[in-house]
């Protein structure tokens, strides 16, 4: 794409290599906020027809645009900051949580070779960012200056820290079978099977502290609003409150396009349905599973506090750590360790 | 290239600038929160010096738990600081002495590695093009290191389960759900069915 930049454009090498990585960015980022945008939208229809309702009908065709007058509604408000409020960390708390959803979709492979960095550990990069998610929240909570911000913050931090044992367990689980860091290798990896067959209850436990970690019901305490109003962001309006927003549903996108690429193939398509090209495979995944999380948010009631650390600490945690042991125990005994 | 040389200077000069606001800043929490910032940047200089592993796991394990247990526990203190800092000047000869030590042990690290007989020739050794550096550390680590590995392991285990000594107490009276005993109740168990005439009661 550079030298195609540099032939046709005239603009030296150095120039058009960055050039094509900003085009490349927001070829990732425009669809990506597009997507959040229909989320929402999606959200509230699946729970609409979960409650026998009829969701959003008036703005656009069948409501489609609900959701872009929403966001203008943000844009249009006023951002209050309140007195008692630490500004500067009050106003960085959103955009950190903003910057890191996005951030993490540099290393997610669309397809053979469409990333926007295939590099060595993605893994690894992947789980930092997102256990880098707790800041934002955490760092609201207590910049807002507000107790029911404030509990909700700690609830989040010792939830999320909580959660992110299992999935880190989970994660070398998979990296055993594959024996790379690399999340194109991890696809690769699965071309005849997918490892949601194998090993099913590790994408269980994934799943389940996916939700966890995003936040989501039935594990959504921080902002429980039956008891701390709207939790770590009740003192945010407008766009600030819109960052938190856009950092959560695309770090839930995130999450649904972790478990498609760990679990379910990533771009690899679906049995007898072939015909499906690469990067259209790994968003219908991720559609399916998104789903899943608004499905799950309109069936189950939320957890008690102390049962959730309960599930996170003494039955996940043992869980994943016998499933680690076993699943190498079977590699290392049946000699298949990828060399 | 010119840029990852700009790169290193960007790194380094904000690891310097926070690592200086840690202990200067008033707020405990704001010094937490830079604390993070200089982590940050030191793993961006292990990304330019080629380490992306340590560099990842830097991240993952200072930044994503232990600081954020830090700010945790920051974030619930009540400290007055104008009263912490009045014994500043009584304690200035001992952290200066403290500060000479490290950076003592700093310099002899160093020199050792810069004027080394064999150093030489491991820095003139090209890099391997096959291994990664997760590769390389397993390798070192579990084969020639393995026993102050394990050991080291150990002494994190004695840690944790010390810290769980000194702050578990159990108290009485306190009801626990348990989860199995609820999960094992039948319905033959807890409820009759009984047909109540009226004006009678149960």
């Amino acid at each position: 794409m550079a030298d195609f930049l540099a032939l046709h454009l005239g603009l030296p090498l150095t120039w058009a290599t960055l050039v094509a990585i900003i085009l490349k960015i927001l070829v990732i980022t425009v669809p990506l906020l597009i997507a959040m945008a229909m989320m929402t939208y999606m959200e509230r229809k699946v729970l609409a027809a979960i409650q026998l309702r009829q969701g959003p009908i008036l703005v656009g065709p069948f409501g489609l645009l609900q959701p872009f007058a929403d966001g203008l509604k943000l844009m249009t408000k006023e951002t209050i900051i309140p007195a008692g409020a630490n500004r500067a960390v009050f106003l960085v708390a959103p955009m950190i949580t903003f910057i890191l959803a996005l951030v993490a979709w540099a290393v997610i492979p669309f397809g053979e070779g469409l990333v926007l960095s295939d590099i060595n550990v993605g893994v690894l990069y992947l789980f930092a960012i997102s256990s880098l998610g707790v800041y934002g929240i955490i760092m609201s909570g207590w910049a807002s200056n507000s107790k029911y911000a404030f509990l909700g913050g700690l609830r989040s931090a010792a939830q999320m820290v909580s959660y992110e044992v299992s999935i880190g367990f989970v994660i070398i689980t998979v990296l055993l079978c594959v024996g790379s860091l690399n999340l194109s290798d991890i696809v690769r990896a699965q071309t005849h099977l997918w490892f949601c067959i194998p090993l099913f209850p590790m994408f269980v436990v994934f799943f389940i502290s996916a939700l966890a970690e995003t936040n989501r019901a039935p594990f959504d305490l921080p902002e429980g609003e039956s008891e701390l109003v709207g939790g770590f962001h009740t003192e945010y309006s407008a766009m600030t409150f819109a960052l938190f927003f856009l950092g959560e549903y695309i770090s839930m996108l995130l999450m649904s396009g972790m478990t498609s690429i760990l679990f379910l193939g990533g771009w690899q398509p679906f049995p007898l349905l072939g015909f499906i090209p690469g990067p259209l495979n790994l968003i219908i995944k991720i559609c399916l599973l998104m789903f899943v999380f608004i499905w799950v948010r309109g069936t189950l009631p939320r957890y008690r506090y102390d049962q959730l650390m309960r599930l996170g600490w003494k039955v996940f945690l043992p869980f994943s750590l016998v499933w680690v042991i076993l699943t190498s125990g079977f590699l290392v005994y049946f000699d298949k360790l990828p060399h | 290239m010119i840029l990852p040389a700009l790169a290193f200077y960007l790194f380094a000069a904000v690891l310097v600038l926070a690592g200086m606001l840690v202990i200067t800043a008033r707020n405990p929490v704001h010094s937490v929160l830079f604390l993070i910032l200089a982590f940050f940047n030191a793993a961006g200089l292990f990304v330019l010096i080629g380490a992306e592993f340590v560099a990842m796991i830097l991240v993952i394990v200072y930044v994503g738990a232990v600081a954020v247990l830090f700010l945790f526990v920051v974030m619930m203190l009540d400290i007055n600081f104008q009263e912490l800092r009045k014994g500043f000047l009584r304690y200035l000869p001992a952290g200066l002495a403290v500060g000479a030590a490290l950076l003592a042990e700093l310099g002899l690290v160093i020199s050792g590695w810069v004027y080394a007989g064999p150093a030489d020739s491991v820095r003139a050794a090209p890099t391997p093009e096959s291994v990664g550096n997760a590769q390389a550390l397993g390798d070192l680590l579990y084969t020639q290191y393995a026993f102050i590995f394990e050991a080291s392991g150990l002494v994190l285990l004695v840690a944790m389960i010390g810290a769980i000594v000194l702050t578990l107490r159990s108290r009485k009276g306190v009801r626990r759900q348990v989860i199995a005993d609820q999960l094992a109740r039948r319905r033959e168990d807890v409820v009759a069915v009984v047909k109540v005439r009226t004006g009678e009661g149960v």
